[in-house]
């Protein structure tokens, strides 16, 4: 790949590709290397961090659908100290930045892990306000405009890191969300999470799901992502990371010219381990084939 | 050891009996680095219809030949889609994945139900002793492996539900006059949850080493997906996927 065509800057980092690995999907990176040079990768999403350690929800946790899968992990995690100790000192040190996903219960537990983060090795936050399967934080954040001002006002409050603010999708109008989040001093937006769905045995009458409902991911949302993103990006000014289905160059383009400067790619990681190089690479072949000299001039240019 | 992602040719794919497959397919380098216990993720390439890999035990690796072997049995979606694939097609292979067996000297007694008897198979052949087996099934149509089994076992005893073959009842059900008249040096069990939790309860009082071979819903098998964690009964989490799917029994069973 181009790393010249490809290159770019997202919130004051550098970063070889635009294409990153989306949270819950990529790891902390390092169960990756098997298969990608981290330098060919735009950005690490890290799993969920929340203040506790969590072991997440009980029962079955993933279901395949049409074209995707429903999860509901329900945000397992060691919890902030053991990230510190036991996995930063490696996954901070690889050749993509990390940019660490943070979730909590309270406003105020959102500030002090921002705080706790606000180390080296750390690029970036993105501020998971969107979780369906947690009944704290996470989607009570992401469903009120002025609690999640309250969370990106806190989170601003204790880092100099870049903040990302990863929006729920399970609104009626995004942009509400969007603008409330931007007024309150965030750097940047990730549209967007799951879409809460469910599943049914009907031999058993039984949810697939052990709690029942779960976050819909995979190429089955991607034209619902894309909605999102194209609303979202005529309503603020703050640079946005697509995601939602992405599996191809050709997908991540479409992103960029709905308005997004960078994309995630999320479930297709389980399928294609190789999925965040794949993306860039087939990206890179369609700014060749096009004569575009950077895939930041792609960002917004749709003919509508 | 370093995971792989391979385009295999696929060179067999028959079924061996009612609604259970057999499929050989070429990759090399994984033929060269399986061990018993380790499993593949597979799909088809750029079928969309089964979004997800299927983790699947390995039933035998030939390096000379570069081949792996999988049994499955027809379940769903993604099964019914491979037992139409035909020679010559390619399927997308991620692996080896996983914790494998413990190779331990001695007479082992290897107890299995259903498909978990497959990865067995692969640890009969590596084991340096030939092993005794104990396997169950419903009736006697489910115990088709042991004409598959009967080159590398020493013994086999069978139970069947139904009585139709072997002695009546569940492998749980033979198991403690197994242990006294054969005194292996240890077991390793394999198959549905609830089997592999009266086997290990059942080794326990004896004292021989126990390991069990997990199965859970996974959607990465690389660790990061996180369906298939669970909480050992030392209270920590651990990955089915990455840590497993092999365990010392008392890890899991209390």
């Amino acid at each position: 790949m181009n790393k010249e065509r490809l290159a770019t800057e997202f919130c004051g980092l550098h970063l070889a590709t635009p294409v990153m690995g989306a949270s819950g999907t990529f790891g902390f990176g390092v169960e990756y290397e098997d298969f990608v040079d981290m330098a060919d990768v735009g950005a690490i999403l890290s799993k969920g961090i929340t203040p506790e350690p969590r072991s997440g929800n009980a029962g079955v946790r993933i279901a395949e659908t049409p074209s995707g899968m429903l999860n509901c992990i329900g945000l397992e995690n060691p919890g902030v100290e053991v990230f510190l100790e036991g996995i930063l000192p490696k996954a901070g040190k690889l050749a993509a930045p990390l940019i660490v996903n943070i979730s909590a219960g309270t406003a105020e537990e959102y500030g002090e892990l921002a705080a706790k983060l606000d180390v080296d090795g750390v690029a970036a936050l993105e501020v998971n306000i969107s979780c369906p399967n947690v009944k704290e934080g996470g989607i009570v954040f992401g469903t009120k405009p002025e609690a999640a001002a309250s969370v990106t006002a806190e989170v601003k409050a204790h880092t100099k890191k870049p903040v990302i603010v990863k929006l729920s999708p399970n609104v009626t109008d995004i942009t509400v969300m969007a603008k409330a989040v931007e007024a309150a001093g965030a750097d940047a937006l990730t549209v967007c999470n799951t879409f809460m769905g469910m599943a049914i045995d009907v031999e058993r009458r039984r949810p697939l799901l052990g709690n029942i409902t779960g976050g819909l991911s995979g190429a089955c949302i991607r034209p619902l992502a894309l909605r999102l993103v194209w609303q979202t990006a005529k309503a603020v000014q703050i640079p946005i990371i697509g995601c939602g289905g992405i599996q191809t160059g050709e997908d991540a383009v479409a992103f960029l010219l709905a308005g997004a400067s960078a994309v995630e790619v999320g479930a297709e990681n389980f399928r294609n381990p190789r999925a965040v190089v794949t993306v860039a690479e087939e990206l890179d072949s369609y700014l060749e084939r096009h004569g575009i000299a950077n895939a930041k001039d792609l960002v917004g240019a749709l003919e509508a | 050891m370093k995971k792989h992602v391979i385009e295999a040719p696929v060179l067999e794919n028959v079924p061996i009996a009612d609604g259970i497959y057999r499929m050989v397919f070429h990759a090399q380098l994984l033929a060269i680095e399986a061990q018993p216990g380790q499993f593949v993720m597979v799909m088809k390439p750029d079928d969309q219809a089964t979004f997800l890999r299927r983790p699947f035990g390995i039933a035998d690796a030939d390096p000379a030949a570069g081949t792996i072997t999988i049994i499955y049995r027809l379940v769903g979606r993604g099964t019914k889609a491979f037992a139409k694939m035909k020679q010559g097609e390619l399927l997308s292979v991620e692996g080896p994945i996983g914790h494998g067996f413990t190779l331990r000297e001695g007479r082992q007694l290897l107890v299995g139900g259903g498909l978990g008897i497959a990865p067995l198979i692969f640890l009969a052949k590596s084991l340096p002793e030939k092993p005794l087996f104990l396997i169950g099934g419903r009736n006697e149509k489910e115990i088709f492996w042991k004409d598959l089994l009967a080159p590398l076992a020493e013994k086999i005893y069978v139970t069947t539900d139904d009585g139709s073959f072997g002695t009546k009842g569940f492998t749980t059900t033979l198991l403690p006059d197994v242990l006294e008249k054969e005194q292996p040096a240890g077991v390793v069990t394999c198959g549905p949850t609830i089997m592999m939790k009266g086997i290990a309860g059942l080794v326990k009082e004896s004292g021989l080493p126990c390991e069990v071979s997990l199965e859970k819903r996974m959607a990465c098998g690389i660790g990061v997906c996180l369906g298939c964690t669970f909480e050992t009964t030392a209270g920590t989490r651990k990955k089915v996927c990455v840590d497993g799917p092999v365990f010392p029994a008392e890890e899991v069973f209390a």
